[in-house]
């Protein structure tokens, strides 16, 4: 029981880090119609500015800034030389020249950083253990990406439902040309969208960085789950992001723990834990498959 | 047809030269080739963006190295069967069982649409990468050794110009066969499909079965390119299914212009010649690599075939080589 709880929540801190990049994927899918492969680069260029201003010793808070900051100028940058000329394209060639974008900068990040991963650790003051639930001792920067992941997302629907800026937003997403026609600087709003979404991302990057080593196409493992992610939740919907974070998070960490201790039930150890392994490895492909089978749209469907 | 000619002289010329290592290179391209031209039918006439694709292309390879591995050591496979290391039976084998599962992941795929179906599909092509991943009992990770190429009566499949000239040979023939398809009823159909899907259903077509019918076909041809780069490397692993394997079958798809069937040939080539000239310059190629596709993109619709129509019809590089 202990060691499910445990596992619930480190499933929990994994939805997090995915809603993180699902929201500010879906937000640039929902408004801009934009499929950016490249947001998995954003999350690599935050780990690895974050991970670096660390190891010089900036202290965690001003290394998380710097790889914030990183994410988000980077983001922009890609946003007002490249990406404005897609918004008309077909998805097509949005993937394609996104994909080139993946292609650079996982090079680029091996040109500056070398091919070998580097390491990142959680900062000293979180290095400790809260006892959340009595008697078994829970790492506290685990807890901190959860409540930080929270916290962010309350921002995130505040600032949509919320505010003049999110108004926009929203209105944009419904229909493009009336917002401009009522006057609103869309290419501005457009580059400074992006950006916030590239921060998250970036965000994202950092707060990962202590549980997974920070290499080169890092970005792409967590892309593609937050591809499911959004595919399930139903593209644009923050609220689909959130259930469709949370359901990946939890599948994928309890699938791993559970799934070969279940095969074993009926089938002899070495065999189970290798199918065990290779049916967790599957498992929210499967989910995906299966939500897909009946909400062909995401669970929580928006316009169009 | 000038791209034809060019490969059609890629053994003699390198022989000319004395540069052997020119026909393996060229080959993989043809390769590629084969599994691209069958990418562009659903791609490029059948408005269906899929990125999972290198999931049949290493579905085609595993069928070739799983039973090549059974028909070596002569173990069992499957119902007392030890497996196959004749072409005859490997290679429609690889059609088959890359047909099948581009039935199932289709039927479900094709649900959805747009940018539903390119997330789908690579989502698949995600699942299938970690089954093979998994499969310890064929390697796992490490990937599979194809003991043996497969065979044909009469011919050599060891020989360099005998496999160039029979991957060039099904090349060919699924382009020649692509293009008689395109231009039936089912063609048509396929085609009518992506342009407006309610006006043919409209006109009592079922979009659902045509554009399922057309995927797996695509999906049998990956599956057949599949055999062949196992043969040609003589040696399969989960990297033929990664998500990256998939982007570059798009790549060389709309590099060489979607819609065409003979694009992705040049893409194919255009694509390894670019690879190969970075790489002898710099081991860091994708960086230059990345922003060439972009410009591409941005800059060239219609890919080469585009390009040089546009350039008032002129022949390309005819009868050269590029080595």
């Amino acid at each position: 029981m202990l060691l499910f709880l445990e596992q619930l929540l480190n499933g929990l801190q994994f939805g997090v880090t995915l809603l993180l990049m699902a929201s500010g994927l879906t937000l640039i899918f929902g408004i801009m119609n934009l499929i950016n492969l490249a947001h998995g680069s954003l999350f690599m260029v935050g780990a690895y500015v974050g991970a670096t201003a660390i190891a010089h010793g900036s202290g965690f808070f001003l290394g998380l800034l710097a790889g914030v900051a990183a994410a988000a100028l980077t983001g922009m940058v890609m946003e007002f030389v490249i990406m404005r000329r897609l918004y008309r394209r077909d998805h097509l060639d949005q993937v394609l020249a996104t994909f080139g974008l993946i292609l650079f900068f996982n090079e680029m990040v091996s040109i500056i950083w070398g091919r070998q991963p580097i390491a990142m650790d959680p900062p000293a003051f979180l290095s400790g253990t809260v006892e959340i639930i009595p008697g078994a001792p829970y790492p506290a920067f685990r807890l901190a990406v959860i409540a930080t992941g929270i916290l962010v997302t309350g921002f995130l629907y505040f600032l949509v439902m919320k505010t003049r800026i999110g108004m926009w937003i929203r209105a944009g997403a419904s229909n493009r040309e009336m917002i401009g026609a009522l006057g609103v600087n869309i290419s501005l709003l457009y580059t400074l969208l992006f950006g916030f979404g590239a921060a998250l991302a970036g965000l994202a990057g950092v707060m990962a960085a202590p549980f997974s080593a920070v290499q080169s196409g890092m970005g792409e493992n967590i892309l593609i789950l937050t591809f499911v992610v959004i595919v399930i939740g139903g593209i644009g919907s923050i609220r689909g992001a959130v259930a469709g974070a949370l359901l990946i998070g939890l599948t994928d960490t309890l699938g791993r723990v559970y799934i070969p201790d279940l095969m074993r039930l009926w089938l002899p150890p070495s065999v189970a834990d290798g199918a065990g392994a290779s049916l967790a490895s599957m498992m929210i492909y499967i989910l995906m498959a299966v939500a897909l089978a009946f909400r062909p749209r995401g669970l929580f469907q928006t316009h169009g | 047809m000038a791209i034809f000619v060019l490969l059609a002289l890629v053994p003699p010329v390198a022989h000319a030269f004395d540069n052997a290592f020119l026909i393996t290179m060229f080959n993989r391209a043809v390769i590629y080739a084969v599994a691209a031209v069958g990418l562009d039918l659903i791609i490029g006439f059948g408005g269906m963006v899929s990125f999972g694709h290198a999931a049949f292309f290493g579905i085609g390879a595993y069928t070739a190295g799983i039973l090549g591995t059974h028909a070596f050591d002569g173990s069992d496979f499957i119902f007392g069967w030890t497996g196959s290391n004749d072409a005859f039976v490997v290679w429609p084998l690889a059609m088959l069982v890359a047909a099948f599962f581009g039935l199932i992941i289709g039927l479900i795929s094709l649900r959805t649409s747009g940018v539903y179906f390119i997330m789908i599909t690579l989502a698949f092509a995600q699942l299938f990468y970690f089954f093979f991943v998994s499969l310890s009992q064929y390697g796992g990770a490490d990937g599979l050794s194809l003991w043996d190429r497969n065979v044909i009566p009469g011919l050599d499949l060891y020989d360099r110009d005998t496999f160039y000239y029979l991957c060039f040979a099904i090349l060919l023939a699924v382009w020649f066969l692509l293009s008689r398809l395109v231009g039936s009823r089912f063609g048509r159909v396929v085609i009518g499909c992506k342009q407006n899907e309610r006006r043919m259903r409209a006109l009592g077509y079922d979009p659902l079965l045509y554009k399922l019918t057309a995927f797996c076909i695509s999906a049998a041809i990956g599956g057949l390119a599949g055999a062949l780069i196992a043969n040609h490397s003589e040696f399969v692993s989960p990297g033929l299914l990664h998500w990256s394997r998939s982007g570059e079958l798009m790549v060389i798809v709309i590099l060489g212009g979607l819609g065409t069937l003979v694009g992705p040939i040049y893409g194919a080539l255009a694509l390894f010649l670019m690879e190969e000239s970075l790489v002898s310059f710099t081991e860091h190629w994708q960086v230059i690599l990345g922003p060439v596709l972009i410009l591409v993109v941005v800059f060239f619709r219609g890919g080469i075939v585009g390009f040089l129509s546009g350039a008032g019809k002129t022949t390309v590089k005819s009868g050269g080589d590029h080595g």
